[in-house]
């Protein structure tokens, strides 16, 4: 019961900001309520047991993505909005219809799920780890058997570092 | 009342489909990155739920990697808004056609 009231009060919250998020006219508003809504999906995580993930979605989000956020959005000092400039060959219908076939998507897909549920995978590794806790658990896996993928999202991070230098400098 | 993960993947498409809608509506470039994020975050909860399902933590170590890829993304991407805002002035996309036919 309590996971319950739990997971309604989390899940109004963040899809409530989420919708802040995408309608609010001010963009440092709209930055400070993704801060709000990354925030509770970090409790959520936390929910669900993942407790490593939720101190990263923290540190990483809500501390280092939305302050980068910030900095652009007082960089790019606007004079006038960019709402209102529009496009005459935009066509906000089709984006409204493409958003509700994706959702009819979605939805085909969840009660495909529901009606066949899908089988339980055979306890894999976590049952022959030597470790417990969910920060232990994530990190064996991570240089066990993670160990390449993880070394390529370093790479990836290098590479995306390096070259959002070379695209913000003024000049090299 | 048992919370199982359909729930949460009402939530996650719930969340996914708000990204969208802020992807396919808004003409500030910014706010597109930040649905972008919310569509990021929608996929992490889909995956630590069910990592939880299972009791399996394969799914946490993806969400890392999630977590990394969207970090990348923000950089360049917000470089790449820098860099064309100081040719443009803007950051309104429906300016944004100079690679457009």
């Amino acid at each position: 019961m309590g996971h319950a009231i739990a997971f309604y009060t989390l899940s109004a919250f963040i899809l409530g900001f989420a919708v802040m998020v995408v309608t609010t006219p001010d963009t440092v508003h709209s930055v400070l309520f993704l801060v709000l809504d990354f925030l509770f999906v970090a409790a959520l995580y936390v929910l669900l047991g993942a407790q490593f993930l939720a101190v990263i979605q923290i540190l990483v989000y809500a501390g280092g993505i939305v302050v980068l956020y910030l900095f652009v959005v007082m960089l790019v000092n606007l004079k006038r909005a960019p709402e209102a400039h529009s496009d005459p060959h935009r066509h906000t219908k089709i984006g409204i219809g493409l958003a509700a076939a994706t959702l009819v998507e979605l939805a085909v897909i969840l009660a495909y799920g529901y009606a066949r549920p899908a089988p339980t995978l055979a306890e894999t590794t976590t049952a022959a780890m030597p470790v417990v806790g969910n920060t232990q658990q994530v990190g064996w896996l991570l240089y066990t058997s993670y160990l390449i993928p993880f070394e390529i999202a370093s790479m990836l991070l290098l590479v995306a570092m390096i070259g959002a230098i070379v695209l913000a400098k003024r000049e090299l | 009342m048992e919370i199982t993960p359909t729930h949460y993947q009402i939530l996650s498409a719930a969340l996914f489909i708000i990204g969208v809608v802020g992807v396919m509506m808004r003409r500030n470039l910014i706010i597109i990155f930040m649905s972008i994020e919310l569509i990021l975050n929608a996929v992490n909860i889909n995956l630590i739920a069910y990592s939880a399902q299972q009791q399996n933590v394969v799914g946490q170590v993806f969400a890392v990697f999630v977590i990394a890829v969207a970090a990348a993304e923000a950089a360049v991407g917000l470089g790449i808004i820098l860099a064309f805002y100081r040719n443009k002035e803007t950051v309104n996309i429906d300016e944004m056609n100079l690679m457009r036919w």
